[in-house]
């Protein structure tokens, strides 16, 4: 085709006039780009800026290190120890299988902890570390440091774990610690972050429990520039949080060690209480537990071994258990009496062994009877038609007006799980819970601590202190946090006549030490040291008529869970009272018989602060004491440890 | 004036020639490239790998490329160009037939030594070819419909073929070039009048079709469009590209974070970070005046290819090289309108940046021609 100059000129024209408007466009274009870039970068800078940081920027907590626990005497009860895991990073291990197939082959992997592995696996992301094995020994953890060209991805950590270094001697004090659970979650109305972590420990039971808010501290935080996928790619920023408090119980570690093996197997609990300051020094309950088998998470087998045991071993008995208190509560009905001004201490009653109330007849557990028998007598003896015949004048309602007095059927402030009320019953309560009217038979049953009377060993010990020295002592279990002293709870005078406390206290005396007391077999000897005390037998079942027809069934003969309770309650010494002591030995017999020598025993090693020489005993018992002292150094922990492991 | 009608002696020969490359445009082209670099080096967080190496690599064999394409006489490839055009739509049904999928949609071919993208090379040969075509034909006739008709099946051809892979950015811009062409060739503007409103009706129709039996696009395709107007719709989901993208922009305000100092891209919060998203790093970093130096280069290397385009008065060059700059234009301002959340989100790169060798090399073929076009201009 052949082309005319004008045409290529008129094309060329052309052509630059449509560039021109196409470069226009194009410019136009250009301009439009950079406004809406002038729009996003510098007027909503700001707004995108946050946005950005946002994105960025991940804050994480970091668990707090939680307080420890010691005894009066700086003796460690509970401690964090370094603990090791195995940790799997599943983009570092190729094949999970193969590489959990031949960690298995280093080490032994549980299979409910693999599995729960495997599960968590599948939920995060590939370069979040999963724990495969927790609380793993130092062997295993060098096996696997050794072995660790072959396993890519597999790697030891460090943590702290709790133990409880004196085990079962604190298991019931104490407590324990476990994972925070969901049921947990849902108690407390707004959770701390910190709980959140997975697997955070927090106190279950117990100190641990009940002091959760001061042990535990407050999580530091952690700032970290995370990427899309959550990986952390440096640290930006780091607050430390405040580690927990450390607490200092008033407990002594090496008498609650030697009260818990002096228990030994009995299904018992025992109070020791510092009369001056109120200061629990011991809180047993036996049979006892190892706590730490719960920190590491305990089998199905062990676990219920501890539920099935008759003797219910996970149970706090000293404070939880409700128990009726038997004649150790006659003091109580006594000096409502004395102190409404019903009786005096040298009136006497007649005792011919029964007391006929409301057409019902009343035994004494003597049958042939105690006959004239005046305060001091009556208690020694613990006869019991002088409470009915006191009963009776007084009425329910101030026996137990001045029984929560002494701290029975009130709820004492220890940090301990379950703590008992009691019951002190009234004629309102029985109608309120009951639906049933007050009559004098509950009034004759409850002047001897029997029918709706319960008390906890606590209450029972804090009765007694308040006895001794005629002041409110309240029990205190935490005696410092982080080095400050807890306010003191020895309390201010009762305010009672201290010509009655006096009678009773001299009554308690004679309990121990006149030939005739009931407790007299359990006196201590030793010059300034003497004991006063009150023995208790308090029935779990009714005697029917047909029994008593057929004689008192001797508790020998009775399946044990119908036995008797054996109770005793003392001070010490008696001349200037130092220790309140309560011993409750469940279907244990009597109470002069099985309770009041585990208080003696008791009460001296308190008293001397370890073991009391054996003069301090009668001379016939000594040799007994030699067998026992003996056997019992052999089962303690801390009988051995002496004051070399006090911090 | 055509190529026949100039006398061989007033074009430089020999390796003189390369005295006569539109330096302006090279070395603004190496600038942009340069900039590329630094983005990639950045985004892998200091380090020439993975990207910023091979790409330095690919630029410099694209520059020796380009140099060896200008050097080439005008002429040569005038006369190649339906060779070219035959060859790329060949390829196009090759990859339809043996090409690998990736990313959900088949558009390479694998030749051994690189992995074609023949979707790329179309776009420079179709240019090369409708301005061959404006070259030979007579310009009284360019606007009857006979004419016309020729131009629009040679695009539709190609622009059919890569929408199957399916790629629905590409076409769309294979589909502009094309058009463009036509305008700057000077065909009638009533017919751009009549397809734009036609456009429009069809767009329309899109909208009507949803959710009906005769549904006119995938439901993928609406989501993305869904997306587009409202983003924040699905924030974590396709949206988030869009999001994530406007976050990283935003927060480099005036001057930005500094160089290697931008979080979001280097974080992977950004999808794509060293491809299609990779102006969101420059502009955290550097902030509004980074990207808008950016945007002044390729306004600049468009400038100087107008301007060449303008002084040559062979019909085919000015056409080629207006041709290449529309396709370089739209390649940007397609990407940059994506990234800044004025389009939707269609997989364009942003020339010399990205990281990418075959749009890379493509890119400095068209160029190439560009600098064949300039040293052999009738004078």
């Amino acid at each position: 085709m052949k082309r005319t100059r004008a045409d290529t000129e008129a094309s060329h024209r052309k052509i630059s006039r449509r560039a021109a408007v196409l470069g226009g466009i194009q410019l136009a274009f250009v301009g439009g780009l950079a406004a809406r870039m002038n729009f996003l970068q510098v007027d909503q800078a700001d707004q995108f800026r946050l946005l950005a940081e946002d994105n960025r920027i991940k804050d994480s907590l970091i668990p707090p290190v939680r307080g420890e626990v010691f005894d009066r005497n700086g003796v460690q009860l509970a401690k964090n120890v370094p603990s090791y895991r195995i940790v799997v990073k599943r983009e570092d291990i190729g094949d999970v299988d193969v590489a959990l197939e031949r960690l298995s082959r280093v080490i032994r992997l549980d299979p409910d902890d693999l599995e729960r592995a495997l599960a968590e696996m599948k939920r995060s992301a590939p370069f979040h570390p999963i724990t495969v094995a927790e609380n793993v020994s130092w062997e295993d953890i060098s096996r696997v440091s050794v072995n660790a060209p072959a396993l890519p991805g597999v790697t030891p950590e460090v943590g702290l774990s709790r133990i409880y270094p004196l085990g079962s001697d604190f298991a019931h004090v104490l407590g324990y610690v476990g994972p925070v659970s969901d049921y947990d979650l849902d108690q407390i109305e707004t959770p701390d972050q910190v709980l959140l972590i997975p697997r955070f420990q927090i106190g279950k039971v117990g100190v641990e429990a009940k002091q959760e808010d001061r042990l535990r501290g407050d999580a530091g935080v952690k700032r970290e520039e995370v990427n899309a996928t959550g990986r952390i790619m440096r640290e930006l920023d780091r607050r430390e949080g405040r580690q927990g408090a450390d607490l200092q119980l008033t407990i002594d570690a090496a008498l609650q060690s030697y009260v818990q093996a002096r228990l030994g197997e009995e299904s018992a609990s025992a109070v020791v209480m510092d009369c001056e300051t109120g200061d629990l020094v011991a809180i047993a309950s036996s049979p006892s537990f190892d706590p730490n088998l719960f920190v590491r998470g305990i089998s199905v087998a062990d676990y219920r071994g501890l539920t099935e045991n008759t003797f219910r071993p996970l149970a706090s008995k000293s404070v939880q258990g409700a128990y009726p208190p038997g004649s150790t509560f006659k003091m109580m009905t006594a000096l409502a009496a004395l102190e409404e001004g019903m009786a005096q201490p040298d009136e006497t009653v007649y005792c011919p062994g029964h007391l006929e109330v409301a057409g019902r007849r009343f035994h004494c557990w003597k049958r042939g009877g105690h006959g004239n028998v005046d305060l001091q007598n009556s208690l020694k003896q613990s006869c019991d038609v002088y409470y009915y015949d006191l009963a009776v004048k007084v009425g329910i309602e101030k026996i137990s007006a001045m029984a929560q007095r002494f701290g029975l059927g009130v709820r004492h402030d220890v940090p301990m799980s379950a703590i008992s009320e009691g019951l002190t019953p009234t004629m309102d309560w029985k109608r309120r819970v009951h639906g049933q009217s007050w009559v004098v038979g509950d009034t004759v049953n409850a002047s001897i601590g029997q029918g709706f009377m319960l008390a906890s060993p606590l209450q029972l010990a804090v009765m007694t202190a308040r006895l001794a020295t005629g002041r409110n002592v309240s029990p205190r279990l935490v005696k410092s946090v982080d080095g400050i002293e807890e306010p003191s709870t020895a309390g201010e005078s009762m305010g009672l006549n201290e010509n009655n406390l006096r009678k009773l206290r001299s009554a308690m005396n004679d309990v121990v030490n006149d030939r005739r007391g009931t407790a007299y077999g359990s006196r201590i000897i030793a010059e300034g040291m003497r004991m006063a005390g009150k023995t208790g037998t308090s029935q779990v079942r009714n005697i029917t008529a047909a029994e008593r027809a057929r004689g008192v069934i001797g508790n020998d003969d009775l399946p044990w869970d119908r036995r008797d309770h054996a109770l005793f309650v003392n001070f010490a010494p008696y001349e200037n009272p130092k220790y309140a002591v309560s011993i409750v030995v469940e279907h244990g017999g009597g109470g002069s018989a099985t309770a009041a020598p585990i208080a003696r025993d008791i009460t001296l090693q308190a008293l001397y602060g370890g073991e009391p020489p054996l003069d301090a005993y009668p001379s016939k018992d000594r040799d007994r004491i030699q067998i026992q002292q003996e056997h019992l150094r052999g089962v303690r922990p801390m009988a051995n440890l002496g004051g070399s492991d006090q911090a | 004036m055509s190529y026949l009608e100039y006398t061989v002696k007033s074009v430089p020969s020999g390796f003189r020639k390369i005295l006569y490359l539109n330096w302006p445009l090279t070395v603004l082209l190496a600038a942009v490239a340069g900039i590329g670099f630094l983005m990639l080096y950045s985004v892998a967080g200091g380090s020439y790998t993975p990207w910023a190496g091979p790409q330095m690599e690919r630029f410099a064999v694209g520059l020796v490329l380009m140099v060896m394409i200008g050097m080439v006489p005008i002429w040569f490839w005038r006369s190649v160009s339906s060779v070219a055009y035959g060859i790329s739509v060949m390829l196009l049904i090759g990859v339809e037939l043996f090409g690998s999928v990736g990313m959900g949609a088949q558009r390479w071919i694998d030749l051994g030594f690189i992995r074609l993208q023949p979707s790329e090379l179309m776009k420079v040969t179709l240019v090369m070819f409708l301005a061959a075509y404006y070259d030979w034909l007579p310009p009284s006739k360019k606007s009857r419909p006979f004419w016309v008709l020729i131009p629009v099946v040679v695009i539709l051809l190609p622009t059919a073929l890569v929408l199957r892979q399916p790629d629905l950015g590409t076409s769309i811009l294979l589909l502009a070039a094309g058009g463009g062409l036509m305008f700057l060739a000077g065909v009638h503007w009533a017919y751009f009048a009549a397809v734009l409103a036609a456009g429009i009706g069809l767009i329309a129709a899109v909208f009507q079709s949803r959710d009906t039996t005769w549904q006119l696009i995938k439901n993928y395709q609406y989501r993305r469009i869904d997306t587009f107007i409202d983003p924040s719709s699905d924030p974590l989901g396709a949206g988030y590209h869009i999001t994530q993208s406007k976050i990283a922009l935003g927060s480099g305000g005036w001057t930005g974070r500094g160089f290697m100092q931008g979080t979001q891209s280097r974080l992977n919060f950004l999808p794509e970070k060293h491809t299609d998203f990779i102006f969101t790093t420059l502009a955290e970093e550097f902030g509004f005046v980074g990207g808008f130096s950016l945007l002044v280069l390729y306004a600049l290397i468009i400038f100087f290819c107008v301007i060449s385009a303008m002084n040559n008065r062979d019909r085919f060059s000015s056409l080629l090289i207006l041709g290449v700059a529309l396709n370089f234009f739209l390649f940007f301002s397609v990407n940059m309108s994506m990234v800044m959340g004025l389009a939707p989100v269609v997989g364009v790169p942003l020339p010399l940046i990205s990281y990418g060798g075959s749009a890379m090399l493509v890119l400095m073929l068209a160029f190439g021609f560009v600098q064949s076009a300039h040293i052999h201009r009738p004078r």
